[in-house]
This record gives C-alpha cells, sequence and structure tokens, in this order.
C-alpha cells in the first residue's frame, strides 16, 4: 500500500461518507426537532425511520415486481415510495406522541425521565410489531429491498470515482427535503409557531397557539423525513430488518447532539459530520495503524473524536447555552 | 377397545409418575427467530423428525419420548439463560443444538454441571470439543480444518494470491476466519487483510479498502444473513474478487438476501447437500411432506445428531436394565454410540469429534440453492490439544 494508492480511494470514501451523512442528517433532524418544542430525547424516531424503510420496501415489492410492474418506471416507484414512507412514518409519530407522549404530558409529569423511558418502550415495541408483521406477511427477516438497473448503473466521475444512480437521487433528495424544511421553519406559520412552543410554551399559548396542535405537527414532519430517509437507506444498503434503526437511529441521535440539540442546521451538519468520520476511520484506520485497528473500530474512533469536540464545546457545534431547558 | 387402552395407559402413566415419571425429553436448541432463523428451524424440525421416528420404539421400552424445541435467538446470554432453565427438567436427557458456536460454547457450561449430553449437528468451532467435556458431542467438522480446506482450494485450485479476509467477531466467523488466514499464508498466498466487522448494513469503508487493496478473493467468515448483504454490495460497487466463506452461507436465504449476487458464491461446508446424501433422499421426501419445503443441510445433521441422541439413551436404558439412566450415563452412553447415519458412519473420538468428517467445496453455479458440490474430502479431526 503506497500513499498514492490510499489518497486514490479519497475521493470515493468521502462520497461515500457523504452518502451516509444525508442519512444521518435527515434522521437528526427529527430528534432535534422534538428535543426543540418537547425538550425530550424521542428515542423511538429510530423505529420510526426503520418503519419508512419497511414502507418504501412494501411499496417497491407491491408495484414494482420485475414481471408485471404497476409501476414501470423505476424513478416514479421510488418518488412513490418516498411518499407512502414519509405520509405512513409521519403519521407513525403523530400517533406515538398522541398516545404515548402526550398522556404523561398533560397529567403533569414534571420528571424529564419519565417520557424518556416511555419513549425506549415505545421503541421496542415498534421493533416487535414490525417483527411480527414481517413474520407474518413475509417470513423473513431479512427483508430486501428491489435493485433496478437503472437506479443501479454506475457513473464514472473524476478521480476515477463512481457513483450509482441512486446515490445522486439520495442527494438530491435530501437536498430538497433540508431546503424544503428550512423553508417550513423560518418562512411558514406553521414554522413560527413551532419555533415559538419551542422557546416558550406557555406563552406561546397565550399568543393563541395551541401548542398540542404544533407539537402534533412537530412530529409529523420530524417523522416524515425519518420515513423519507429509512426508504434512502433501504436503497443504499438494500437490506432491512425490524432492528435496522437502531444503530443508525443513536449516530443520528448523536449527529444531533453533535450539532447542538435543538438546532435544526446543526444536525443536518452534525450528521454529514459523522458520517464522514465513521467513513474515513473505517476505511483508513487498517491502513494507518498497520492492521492493528481494523474496520471495527470505526465506531470506536467516530465516537472518540465526538467526544473531544463536545469537550471543547458542550452544547454543540451551533448550540447556544440554554441551561433554562433543562 | 381404544378407550380402554388409553384409559389403562393413563393408569400406568399415573401409576409410574408417582413413582419415578416415565417421560423421556430431548430439547432442540437452536435460533427460531431472528435473522439465522431459517438455519435454526431447519435443526429443531430435522430433530423433531428423528424423534418422532422413534416414539414407538421409546413406547415398547415403557417411555414417552417428547420433544422440546427452544429458541436461543443466536445469542450467547438467551443461549445460557435457557439452558439454566431447562437443565432443571429431570426428564430432559439430551440436547440437539446449538447453531452458533459462540452460543453452544457457553451454554454447554451449564449443561456440564449436570453432564446433560449435547450433540451438535453445526458447531465447528475447535473450542466447543477441545475443553473436553464428556456431555459435549458434534457431528460435523472443525473449523480449524474447514478453514484450511477452503485456502486448500482458494489458493491451490483456483490459484488465488490476494485474500482479503473478514469475519463477523463471532468465535465461529473468527476462528474460521483465521484458520482459512494461517493456511493460506502457508500456501504462499497474500492475506492483504484480516479484519472483522459487527456491522450488518452499510459494508463501504470494507468495499472501500477493497478498492485499495485489489483483492482477488474475498473470504467471509460469518453467517449468510451478513455474508449476503455484504457480496450483494461488493458486486453493486463493482468489486468482482471471487467471493467464499464457511459453512454460514449455507442456506436457501443467501439467495434471497443476495439475489443474483450470489451466482459465483463458493462455500465450504461440513454438511453436504442433500443430492450428495444417497441415503437422504427418503428423508428429503418425508420432511417435504410433512414442513412442505425442501430440508436445509443442517436438518439432515440434526436429525443424525437426534439419532446419535436417542441410541446413546437406548443404550443406557437397558445398561440400566430397563429404568429411566440418570444424565451422567446417558453421557458416557452417548460418546460410545456407532452408528450409521444419512450423513455416513458416526463414531466419537475421546473428546467428542466425528472419527472422520467429510468436507465439502460447493460453488454457486447459478443464483440458487443449493449450489454444486466441487470437491469432497474427507478429513479426521486434529489429536486433541491440552
Amino acid at each position: 500500500m503506497t500513499v498514492a494508492d490510499l489518497l486514490a480511494i479519497l475521493p470515493q470514501t468521502i462520497l461515500e461518507g457523504l452518502l451516509l451523512g444525508f442519512v444521518y442528517a435527515m434522521v437528526a433532524l427529527g430528534y432535534t426537532m422534538v428535543y426543540g418544542v418537547l425538550g425530550l430525547i424521542n428515542f423511538a424516531h429510530s423505529e420510526v425511520f426503520m418503519i419508512g424503510a419497511v414502507i418504501g420496501l412494501e411499496v417497491f415489492r407491491f408495484w414494482g415486481n420485475p414481471e408485471a410492474p404497476v409501476i414501470p418506471n423505476p424513478f416514479l416507484l421510488l418518488l412513490v415510495a418516498l411518499v407512502f414512507a414519509a405520509v405512513g412514518s409521519g403519521t407513525m409519530a403523530v400517533l406515538v406522541e398522541r398516545f404515548a407522549y402526550r398522556p404523561l404530558r398533560k397529567r403533569g409529569s414534571k420528571n424529564i425521565l419519565v417520557p424518556m423511558i416511555t419513549a425506549i418502550g415505545v421503541s421496542f415495541l415498534l421493533q416487535d410489531l414490525t417483527r411480527i408483521y414481517a413474520a407474518l406477511r413475509h417470513n423473513e427477516f431479512n427483508m430486501q429491498y428491489r435493485t433496478y438497473d437503472a437506479l443501479n448503473t454506475t457513473l464514472l466521475l473524476p478521480f476515477e470515482t463512481t457513483i450509482q444512480v441512486k446515490g445522486i437521487l439520495i442527494i438530491v433528495v435530501s437536498l430538497l427535503m433540508l431546503f424544503a424544511l428550512t423553508y417550513l421553519v423560518n418562512r411558514t406559520k406553521l414554522g413560527k409557531a413551532i419555533r415559538a412552543v419551542s422557546q416558550d410554551m406557555q406563552t406561546a399559548s397565550l399568543m393563541g397557539i395551541n401548542p398540542d396542535v404544533i407539537i402534533s405537527r412537530t412530529f409529523l414532519v420530524g417523522g416524515s423525513l425519518g420515513g423519507v430517509a429509512g426508504v434512502l437507506f433501504g436503497l443504499l444498503y438494500t437490506n432491512v430488518t425490524p432492528y435496522s434503526g437502531v444503530l443508525p437511529g443513536l449516530k443520528a441521535f448523536t449527529s444531533a447532539v453533535l450539532g447542538g440539540i435543538g438546532n435544526i442546521p446543526g444536525a443536518t451538519v452534525g450528521g454529514l459530520i459523522l458520517g464522514q468520520l465513521e467513513t474515513l476511520s473505517g476505511t483508513y484506520l487498517p491502513f494507518l495503524t498497520n492492521g492493528n485497528f481494523g474496520t471495527e473500530y470505526k465506531d470506536v474512533f467516530a465516537f472518540l473524536t465526538l467526544v473531544l469536540l463536545l469537550l471543547f464545546r458542550p452544547q454543540g457545534i451551533f448550540g447556544q447555552n440554554v441551561s433554562e431547558k433543562v | 377397545m381404544k378407550k380402554l387402552a388409553i384409559l389403562a395407559l393413563g393408569a400406568l402413566a399415573l401409576g409410574v409418575a408417582s413413582a419415578q415419571s416415565n417421560v423421556i425429553k430431548i430439547a432442540s436448541v437452536s435460533p427460531l427467530s431472528g435473522p439465522q432463523s431459517a438455519l435454526g428451524t431447519a435443526i429443531a424440525q430435522g430433530a423433531q423428525m428423528a424423534i418422532e421416528d422413534a416414539q414407538a420404539r421409546f413406547q415398547q421400552l415403557g417411555f414417552q419420548l417428547q420433544f422440546a424445541p427452544q429458541d436461543d435467538q443466536a445469542t450467547p446470554d438467551v443461549g445460557v439463560a435457557v439452558a439454566r432453565r431447562i437443565v432443571n427438567d429431570p426428564d430432559l436427557l439430551a440436547i440437539v443444538g446449538h447453531l452458533n458456536s459462540g452460543v453452544a460454547i457457553a451454554a454447554s457450561e451449564i449443561y456440564k454441571d449436570t453432564n446433560l449430553a449435547m450433540v451438535s449437528p453445526a458447531n465447528t468451532n475447535p473450542r466447543v470439543t477441545d475443553r473436553g467435556y464428556l456431555n459435549v458431542n458434534r457431528i460435523c467438522g472443525r473449523d480449524d480444518v474447514q478453514g484450511p480446506v477452503g485456502a486448500e482450494y482458494a489458493v491451490r485450485v483456483l490459484r488465488k494470491q490476494r485474500l482479503f479476509v473478514i469475519h463477523d467477531k463471532t468465535p465461529y466467523g473468527q476462528g474460521l476466519a483465521e484458520a482459512f488466514a494461517a493456511r493460506a499464508r502457508e500456501l504462499g498466498a497474500q492475506v492483504v487483510a484480516l479484519v472483522g466487522t459487527e456491522e450488518a448494513s452499510n459494508f463501504q469503508p470494507l468495499i472501500l479498502q477493497m478498492r485499495a487493496q485489489r483483492p482477488d478473493l474475498v473470504y467471509y467468515g460469518g453467517i449468510y444473513d451478513k455474508g449476503g448483504v455484504l457480496v450483494k454490495q461488493m458486486r453493486e460497487r463493482g468489486i468482482t474478487a471471487t467471493f467464499m466463506g464457511g459453512d454460514g452461507l449455507d442456506a436457501s436465504d443467501l439467495v434471497k438476501i443476495a439475489g443474483s449476487a450470489a451466482k459465483g458464491v463458493l462455500f465450504t461446508t461440513t454438511a453436504g447437500p442433500i443430492s450428495t446424501l444417497p441415503k437422504a433422499a427418503e428423508f428429503a421426501r418425508r420432511y417435504k411432506a410433512k414442513f412442505g419445503k425442501d430440508p436445509e443441510a443442517y436438518a439432515v445433521y440434526a436429525y443424525d445428531a437426534a439419532n446419535v441422541a436417542l441410541a446413546g439413551i437406548e443404550a443406557a436404558i437397558k445398561a440400566n436394565n430397563g429404568r429411566k439412566p440418570t444424565r451422567e450415563q446417558v453421557a458416557r452412553a452417548i460418546r460410545e454410540v456407532k452408528l450409521d447415519g444419512l450423513t455416513g458412519r458416526i463414531e466419537f473420538d475421546s473428546k467428542g469429534d466425528r472419527k472422520l468428517s467429510d468436507y465439502y467445496v460447493v460453488g454457486m453455479k447459478e443464483a440458487k440453492y443449493p449450489g454444486e458440490v466441487l470437491r469432497v474430502i474427507q478429513f479426521a479431526p486434529p489429536a486433541a490439544r491440552q
């Protein structure tokens, strides 16, 4: 292995990290928005993400059967999958809020741990419900995304880098969703209300905003982003299991903290950074350490970097010191 | 008449139950849920067939034979919890299982306390038998032979020179991959990487390393649920190196997961495809009639393993003058069993390895399971090491 060999794969590594980073970023937004309005870490969000991946998979299965496709165009099929996953995951997130978190809030539970433990419980529940569904519906645990030549066509970029059509789509969809979200939060009435509730729920309600409605909408938006991210994740890595959400969810949550939890641009940047850290360390660690630290240390290395970063900037990259939240 | 018989039987059962239970149970322990359930269910069903075949025989000896399938979820902690629960059942005299060596090694420590005999259809890690426990036996081969058999084929027959070796960090996968790498080095090939990963979905970092290293063969020590995803992603990203693995890839679900990428996959296995076992045809037919699907390779091995356990129990009953034997008597009797099974002659050496095991190299000519046997090699286990 010469240095030239290592540098030759660097552009490709950064590109793969970018794709992963966008997925993390979109999931991280769900965590950060809910935290913004409720101060709650919604651990069930990783399952909302996974359910999005499963919904997308079902769309591909039902309408994209290569022998008798209902929707013959893979691009159109992907669009339908994204819409269904966004609606399905968004609805799921709203239901979780309505039936698990709102009753606790109404009873005036002041302890932050109670909704958090509930969130963990909901997360297990959704995992196993999906497991039952997958077992009954397909008698399978590992569910596979269909692959289409049109989506898998490989394009050659400069520096001997290749990207598949689906990679381009992932970047495009992610960017569109991020812009749409920024617009929604900063330029619309709903966005204004979300920001108001996240700053001060009581005062906002005095101004004629119904916090319950706004919280519900926040879950809808965050859940939809998670669902879209789930489809992109499935498209990228092809294998989905009922537990597929756990690790990406944890990493997306970390991204949100890294960017400054509650901060929307922060979650995006955090996700992109974590995607790069993970892919770069996974690829280069064995070469740089002469094989002593293999790819299996990629998460150790990525999270170690995070610990260091947070030591110097505990509020995250974009976060402000908001002590009244705690 | 039938009613009378049942009444009489019931009275008999009651009478015996008050003194000593005449129930004998055999449990299978394997993953029945989760990502590896395809292999685990095959083990439970294979064992079930053997036990149902033997029920009439045991009835004549005065015992009611029962089957108790257990789910270890392919994780050591669940396996140990199941083991702790079932050892307390005094009627349980033998175990058929597990699927995963890591689970078997942990759980057999519990079985050992009461000398509860375990006959494994699938655990290939050397340490399973190298601990020298009286109660632990296996009818499959060993990774320290299976790995080298794979290496011989890859280097000598296929003439591969740059090998990229990956494992899943389980005792099974790592043991297999390391044995493969060691033998390949001895044969003069270059092992460009030996890495472990617990990743289940994103193999891109490894694939990027392959781009830099340009291996001509990628060896995966692990199970099909991850191996299938790995080979699929490799092919999508244009890595054309031959993909090879151990018996963990020997499952029809490999094709389901990897799709067209399964074409060309090679694996070594200690359980030959049913088609290579002349005596298994009848079994395969009955299995399909009962369970509605073709048996996976391990179903045959589980059938044989259960028959070994049953033969041991029968011998122990006879030695015990027709009374119910203790677990230790059963364990001793099982070690002495000599049997012509569907998978060939079964005899154990002093530490519970089969005296002669077959090792198969299988290639998937099309993306269709089972593949085609390319070579069969018979091997004795290495001598006991202390």
